[in-house]
């Protein structure tokens, strides 16, 4: 195994030093790793003026594998985590068949190990089918190779109160976490895009801020009368974010995340009547847009999670209302968490490596990963160029969907290495070569 | 104007121009020879998802007087049944050499899809796109109102519709008619006035240039409106599953359909509209609908006028179209 010494790294930001990376762990750090500078065994790695963070969790990404092998792979997909910081994702269980039972589990969890790129993690269906009426086995999902701890029907919310409350006491026995998709389904049957103004003018169907919010009021206090944890998945509204502040003051056991698009965009990109804004929560106002802004700069949204969804083109190449929901994220995430928490001096890099690291592995109760820079930690790592100024261009990004909302734009931040256990997935901004991956 | 997805997207001087234009072609329609060589050698599409056999008639004989050849290419009993994509339909229309698109689509912005993602270089105009817009039908309207209420009961070229007080009565929540409208006639400075029940009201209203009511009788009585729209009210959306938007149809009729009792209480100039087709006894009793105050016959011969104005300024540019050439002066 190649031996790698990052040459004046600034860990999460401040001071520097230099990293050595062996046997699959950060085995020096400071003089004790510059007395390798000289060995011609060890590849020196120039990381002046990048900041070193701890490999990128996900707690959300959708791989599509197996079902729509079309849109998205394991292999892609966590080629383009990869190539965004990522060390490790977790897949979410929309697929076909869904991951609703061990054996669908572990064949995703057996995908993300042969292709390399970063650990997934799947996600266990909450209920059968996704159909939010009967608890799919949790038991023998969490108890799979897979080892499941993040169950979510996402995609469609669990909305019969019984079974979201079932599911918050069952998980309980092997420390799962139930991730909501808060939607009321009643309240956006058709909905096509936020109910507002813009919805008003642009005749299309409305998905209003309450039924999102009304089922994060539900949750929260069905998770404190039966005393478990919830996860509330891409919190996207002012009022959830007013309704999770309250929760934890409270003491409630309840973390939620932010997407970046929601971080960064607003329904005033629907007048274009692209369905690359095609988003399911849908892309909400300024005001909310802010108010996500400062749930997660206080600590109220605990997490950035991409919801990375791609799609075959033909399914964004069409009317809006033919459209699916959803755009592509994690080759982005980490630029746009950039622009709008780091650049505007809301966040250090040490809040970044927080809320994209850090905290999604703690909930996803995933051990080695989001651990902190320190000698004889797991060499789960990404070196970040924050003075890159880059376009985004989906022909040139590794995941399959080309549904970025980001096309065109120009973004700060690129991601130069990642490192899974000590294994170079990303180098010089690339991918490395998939066969010195594997090896 | 290269394209006409939205009636927001005309300037005064180009919903004018329309306007005048329709006025000149409206003089044309009383001519023994009502065909006029102006677009000979172009094609217009008609191409609809949605059944309407009364907007495509107006689009096609608009087109057939201007001398355009016509396609009809209805989705029933096309490969769009059989789930081609817009845009193959799109690639395919092109390929034939449409110079114009008028598409009519249950979804909301597919005429802008057409006209914005390179898959046809024709004019795009749009017939009715889900519960987004409407234009021509605004137009017509327009053009309706400027000839009963604006002047002597001449055409009035040049002038808009300032100080007209408009009430559009009923469904605004899932009409293009009235989107379309309230956004012409407020560039146009008519004061729209939107009536219906709460639950027929879209969330985000509050940003549109009109005022909303809930009581048809209050407005009639202090508004003393120049003329009232009545938008039609599908009956299935009293249902449960079509969402429940109010409890039965007398009780809408009672509130807010349009009767004898409401139309004498109208001041002795207003006129009387309604897009078609009519649910009558439901938004209208047959003694408005057929009133001497309804113009809603005359809405439809305007109809074609209007959509030759709208194809001639597309296609032929600007200018007015020789043989019925008039001075026009825009009001500012």
């Amino acid at each position: 195994m190649t031996t790698y010494l990052l040459r004046d790294a600034s860990p999460l930001g401040a001071g520097t030093t230099d990293v050595l990376l062996a046997d699959g762990v950060i085995a020096a750090l400071g003089d004790d790793a510059a007395a390798a500078r000289d060995r011609d065994d060890v590849t020196q790695v120039d990381a002046q003026g990048l900041v070193l963070l701890p490999g990128l969790v996900d707690l959300h990404t959708h791989l599509r594998e197996p079902g729509r092998e079309d849109a998205e792979t394991v292999r892609s997909g966590t080629r383009a985590a990869a190539l965004g910081g990522f060390t490790a994702v977790h897949a979410m269980a929309n697929t076909t068949p869904t991951q609703d039972t061990a054996g669908v589990v572990e064949q995703v969890w057996r995908l993300g190990r042969d292709a390399g790129w970063a650990d997934v993690h799947p996600v266990g269906a909450v209920t059968v089918g996704l159909e939010g009426e009967r608890l799919a086995e949790l038991g023998a999902m969490a108890h799979s190779q897979a080892r499941v701890r993040v169950f979510s029907d996402d995609g469609r919310c669990v909305h019969d109160p019984v079974v979201m409350r079932r599911a918050l006491e069952y998980v309980k026995a092997f420390d799962g976490v139930v991730a909501q998709h808060a939607q009321e389904p009643r309240l956006t049957e058709g909905s096509q895009m936020h109910e507002g103004v813009v919805s008003a003018e642009l005749g299309l169907a409305g998905w209003p801020a309450v039924a999102e919010e009304a089922i994060i009021a539900r949750d929260v206090l069905l998770a404190e009368h039966v005393g478990s944890r919830l996860h509330v998945c891409h919190l996207s509204t002012a009022g959830s974010v007013e309704i999770v502040r309250w929760a934890k003051s409270r003491g409630i056991d309840v973390t939620a995340e932010v997407t970046p698009h929601h971080l960064l965009l607003t329904d005033e990109l629907v007048r274009g009547y692209d369905p690359v804004f095609k988003v399911n929560p849908p892309l909400r106002t300024q005001r909310d847009v802010e108010a996500v802004r400062d749930g997660l700069a206080d600590g109220t949204i605990d997490v950035v999670a991409t919801d990375h969804a791609p799609h075959a083109r033909e399914d964004k190449d069409c009317e809006w209302a033919a459209a699916a929901f959803g755009m592509t994220g994690l080759e982005t995430a980490l630029s746009v968490v950039q622009e709008v928490m780091v650049d505007t001096g809301r966040f250090t890099w040490a809040d970044v490596a927080r809320v994209l690291s850090t905290r999604p592995a703690e909930i996803g109760r995933v051990a080695d990963q989001g651990r902190p820079i320190a000698v004889g930690e797991p060499a789960n790592l990404t070196l970040v160029d924050p003075g890159v100024r880059r376009t985004v261009d989906p022909r040139t990004q590794a995941t399959q969907g080309s549904n970025t909302p980001l096309r065109g734009r120009e973004v700060s931040g690129c991601v130069i290495a990642t490192f899974l256990r000590g294994r170079a997935t990303v180098l010089d901004g690339a991918a490395c070569d998939e066969q010195v991956v594997i090896s | 104007m290269k394209h006409l997805l939205s009636a927001g997207d005309l300037s005064l001087a180009e919903a004018v121009q329309v306007l005048d234009t329709a006025g000149q072609m409206a003089q044309t329609q009383s001519r023994e020879i009502k065909k006029l060589p102006t677009l000979r050698g172009r094609t217009v599409v008609n191409l609809f998802f949605e059944d309407s056999t009364r907007t495509r008639i107006s689009f096609e004989t608009a087109a057939k007087r201007l001398s355009a050849d016509v396609i009809n290419f209805s989705a029933k009993g096309s490969s769009v049944s059989k789930g081609e994509s817009l845009k193959d339909t799109a690639l395919t229309l092109q390929a034939m050499g449409a110079d114009a698109v008028v598409i009519r689509h249950q979804a909301s912005g597919a005429p802008h899809r057409l006209a914005t993602s390179g898959w046809t270089d024709g004019a795009v105009v749009n017939a009715g796109d889900g519960t987004h817009q409407h234009p021509t039908q605004a137009l017509l309207d327009a053009f309706t109102l400027r000839r009963h209420l604006v002047g002597d009961g001449a055409d009035a070229p040049g002038r808009a519709l300032e100080g007209l007080r408009v009430a559009i009565v009923g469904d605004v929540l899932h009409s293009r008619v009235a989107r379309s409208n309230v956004q012409l006639l407020h560039t146009l400075g008519a004061d729209v006035t939107l009536v219906a029940p709460p639950t027929l009201v879209p969330v985000g209203v509050e940003a549109w240039p009109a005022r909303v009511s809930y009581h048809l009788d209050e407005v009639i009585a202090d508004d003393k409106p120049d003329a009232v729209m009545m938008l039609r009210v599908q009956r299935e959306r009293m249902s449960s599953a079509g969402g429940g938007f109010f409890p039965s149809p007398l009780e809408y009729s009672r509130a807010y359909g349009l009767d004898a009792h409401r139309l004498a209480a109208l001041p002795e100039h207003a006129i009387v509209m309604h897009p078609g087709p009519m649910n009558r006894g439901l938004e209208i009793t047959a003694d408005a609908a057929d009133s001497p105050r309804a113009v809603i016959v005359e809405q439809v011969a305007n109809g074609v006028a209007v959509r030759m104005a709208v194809l001639y300024l597309l296609l032929a540019g600007g200018g007015a179209p020789a043989g019925a050439r008039t001075e026009t002066k825009v009001d500012q």
